[in-house]
């Protein structure tokens, strides 16, 4: 996905949505318009109930989702036909406790049956990731390890050496959820990041409109576009409502992310 | 075998560690080397005994409570937790990390408190060194622990309501978690308990040592000063009972029982028996036991008492239980409510409704203890419980 959008000059648009919103039932069909609308793969949440990442917005959706008993095995459920149907990635992201709980070999077993390739956890920083990247290696599959403005090099370097799928680079100090200017950061963390690897870099935390998206699909491999997401199917009245913000919002993101050539 | 610090990777055993947003990892790095900086350096070390001696009124005493002694047929000693500053131990705590904020040069502190004991501590301390401070507190702790809510303003901080989840403690870690993953670069998190990513349980419990390291000077063995045979101490996060613990932990002549709520009966299911009826998981940070459900959600936890109200512990009390250092027990709101009654009106003292929780455990275990000289850590003053009390006979 990544060696593609380098090729065609942009980076790819990963859009986040919480599994289950605005119900189990017509959750696929939003992945699937955003699909449609040009999204190049897939975040799926799996709600988690202390999510200690995460803002407001995306805590409302985890705890309506949980409400209408999205546990992990519904989540994935959905996810293997967001996968089937988009025939496009899907990278699988939650907390580390319930992924603990299932156990982590049978958690990556089910990301995988499930057809999704990739697994992010909020609360794993790269120190206690080993046994987490054994399992994920051992199976062809990918996890991400962070990098935050915050991070000085030692760990910085640390997290290159782990040799994850991709860095997560989050663009904001803070908790998720949308911002008024775009990030400071992105360009000073992409060549931290570049300096020492070639690895992908995908932003996310507070990326929240095009321009946000273009500056930093300037210099980083991926976008990850969250909360303005999840926002747009809470606010919105009826499925077909929020299929249609979705389109739209994806539609501009995704023009965002393709670079201009100069 | 207890440890003296955890391993390189913040670990006790098999619990601990520090499963935290990358945003914070850099901060509890630079945290872990300014604590063991300052905790190696005599400077710091006469700047807090100062403190605590002259701010906190340290050492506490240690009471023979003598009318409960006879009344329940044991020796029965209290050490004198609530008669620290601002009433309760964690205000050892709270001066310790107010200095180290100092040292770090961060003008803010932020905190969670459930009873409000940390919350007041927080502030108290901020007030004392000059520090902007910001606690997070659950709205159901708000209602039921107010007076403190007010002592807390009074101190100069700003009381912010956390109305996720049950609004109680766990909602105010974790709300205090989310603005420190915002404001790592100029704030510092004075964490209430022994609870969190490494550094925190190890540090928090240096800081709260002190009290098992008095009560041996004090009850030596000497004529009129007897050893402990069981030290009791009530477990909410675990700040209070590793403090006195700590000290004791492996010494074969002494049994250490901590006291969980048990709430409105373990069966019913509404308790905060972390170490008893829960299992290993990952909550705020550390690997611990903890309350959840067959999907790794967290569990509300429910006790009478805000300050037990946690379906967490700190990972080194899990580690204690693993080891069998310490035994867990549990009591529930009923029985500490009792319990309160019986030391108010035999020995002039209110205790806090967590402290009480220890107390109930003795007294539904007097026979068992018959004889043996018993010490309670009276964890903090019960001021703060007497509208809560009140409410239940209107
Ligand atoms: C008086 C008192 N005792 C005990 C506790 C429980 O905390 P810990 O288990 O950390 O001592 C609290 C917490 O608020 C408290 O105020």
């Amino acid at each position: 996905m990544f060696a593609t959008a380098r090729s065609e000059n942009r980076a790819v648009l990963l859009p986040y949505l919480t599994a289950g919103i605005p119900n189990p039932r017509d959750s696929v069909e939003l992945f699937v318009a955003m699909s449609d609308a040009g999204a190049d793969g897939f975040e799926v949440g799996i709600p988690y109930a202390d999510p200690l990442m995460d803002g407001p917005i995306i805590m409302e959706a985890g705890e309506q989702a949980l409400a209408s008993g999205v546990t992990v095995d519904v989540a994935l459920d959905i996810a293997s036909q967001v996968a089937s149907r988009t025939g496009k990635p899907v990278v699988m992201m939650t907390y580390v406790n319930p992924v603990l709980r299932m156990g982590v070999g049978t958690f990556f077993d089910k990301v995988n049956n499930a057809g999704a390739c990739g697994v992010i956890l909020a609360d794993l920083p790269v120190d206690e990731a080993a046994p987490f990247l054994a399992e994920a290696v051992q199976r062809g599959m990918g996890l991400a390890l962070f990098a935050a403005p915050t991070t000085d090099a030692a760990r910085l370097e640390a997290v290159v050496a782990a040799d994850p799928a991709f860095v997560y680079a989050i663009a904001e100090v803070g908790v998720t959820g949308e911002r008024e200017k775009a990030s400071a950061n992105v360009e000073g963390l992409a060549s931290r990041i570049r300096d020492r690897s070639d690895v992908p870099i995908v932003f996310g935390v507070g990326i929240s409109t095009p321009d946000h998206a273009a500056k930093a699909a300037k210099v980083g491999d991926g976008v990850i576009v969250g909360t303005a997401i999840v926002r747009r199917v809470l606010e919105a009245d009826t499925t077909r409502a929020a299929t249609a913000e979705l389109s739209k919002a994806v539609k501009e993101l995704a023009a965002a992310v393709r670079r201009p050539s100069t | 075998m207890k440890l003296n610090r955890p391993d390189q990777a913040g670990r006790f055993g098999a619990f601990g560690g520090s499963f935290a947003p990358e945003t914070l990892m850099p901060a509890l790095g630079g945290l872990e080397s300014a604590f063991t900086d300052a905790w190696a350096d005599d400077t710091f070390h006469a700047q807090l005994e100062h403190l605590l001696a002259t701010f906190v009124g340290r050492p506490t005493p240690v009471y023979h409570a003598e009318r409960m002694s006879r009344r329940l047929g044991i020796d029965l000693w209290l050490k004198r937790e609530d008669l620290a500053h601002t009433g309760a131990h964690k205000i050892n705590n709270t001066v310790a990390q107010g200095l180290l904020t100092k040292r770090m040069g961060k003008p803010r502190v932020i905190a969670e408190t459930g009873a409000g004991q940390h919350g007041v501590a927080t502030a108290t301390a901020c007030a004392l060194l000059g520090l902007e401070c910001a606690v997070y507190m659950g709205e159901k702790d708000i209602e039921r622990q107010a007076l403190n809510v007010y002592r807390m303003r009074l101190l100069g901080a700003e009381v912010i309501p956390v109305s996720t989840g049950a609004g109680t403690l766990k909602d105010a870690v974790s709300a205090a978690l989310r603005d420190w993953v915002a404001s790592v670069e100029t704030t510092h998190y004075i964490i209430g308990s022994v609870v969190g990513p490494h550094p925190f349980p190890w540090m928090v419990r240096e800081f709260q040592k002190v009290i098992g390291e008095e009560l041996r000077t004090q009850l030596d063995g000497s004529p009129g000063h007897p050893a402990p045979q069981t030290i009791v101490a009530p477990v909410g996060g675990g700040s209070n009972a590793m403090g006195v613990f700590y000290p004791y932990a492996g010494d074969p002549d002494v049994d250490l029982v901590g006291v969980e709520a048990a709430g409105l009966g373990i069966s019913s299911g509404k308790h905060g028996a972390s170490l008893g009826h829960g299992s290993p998981g990952v909550l705020h940070g550390a690997m611990t036991y903890m309350l959840q459900d067959d999907f790794g959600q967290v569990l509300e936890a429910h006790s009478i008492s805000a300050g037990l109200d946690y379906p967490g512990v700190g990972p080194e009390h899990s580690y204690f239980k693993d080891e069998e250092l310490v035994r867990y027990e549990s009591v529930t709101d009923d029985e500490a409510v009792e319990a309160f009654h019986l030391l108010c009106r035999l020995e002039g003292i209110i205790p806090a409704l967590e402290s009480s929780h220890a107390l109930a455990w003795i007294i539904r275990e007097s026979v068992a203890l018959q004889d043996r000289t018993v010490v309670l850590n009276l964890s903090g003053r019960g001021d703060k419980d007497v509208q809560q009390i009140a409410a239940m006979y209107d």
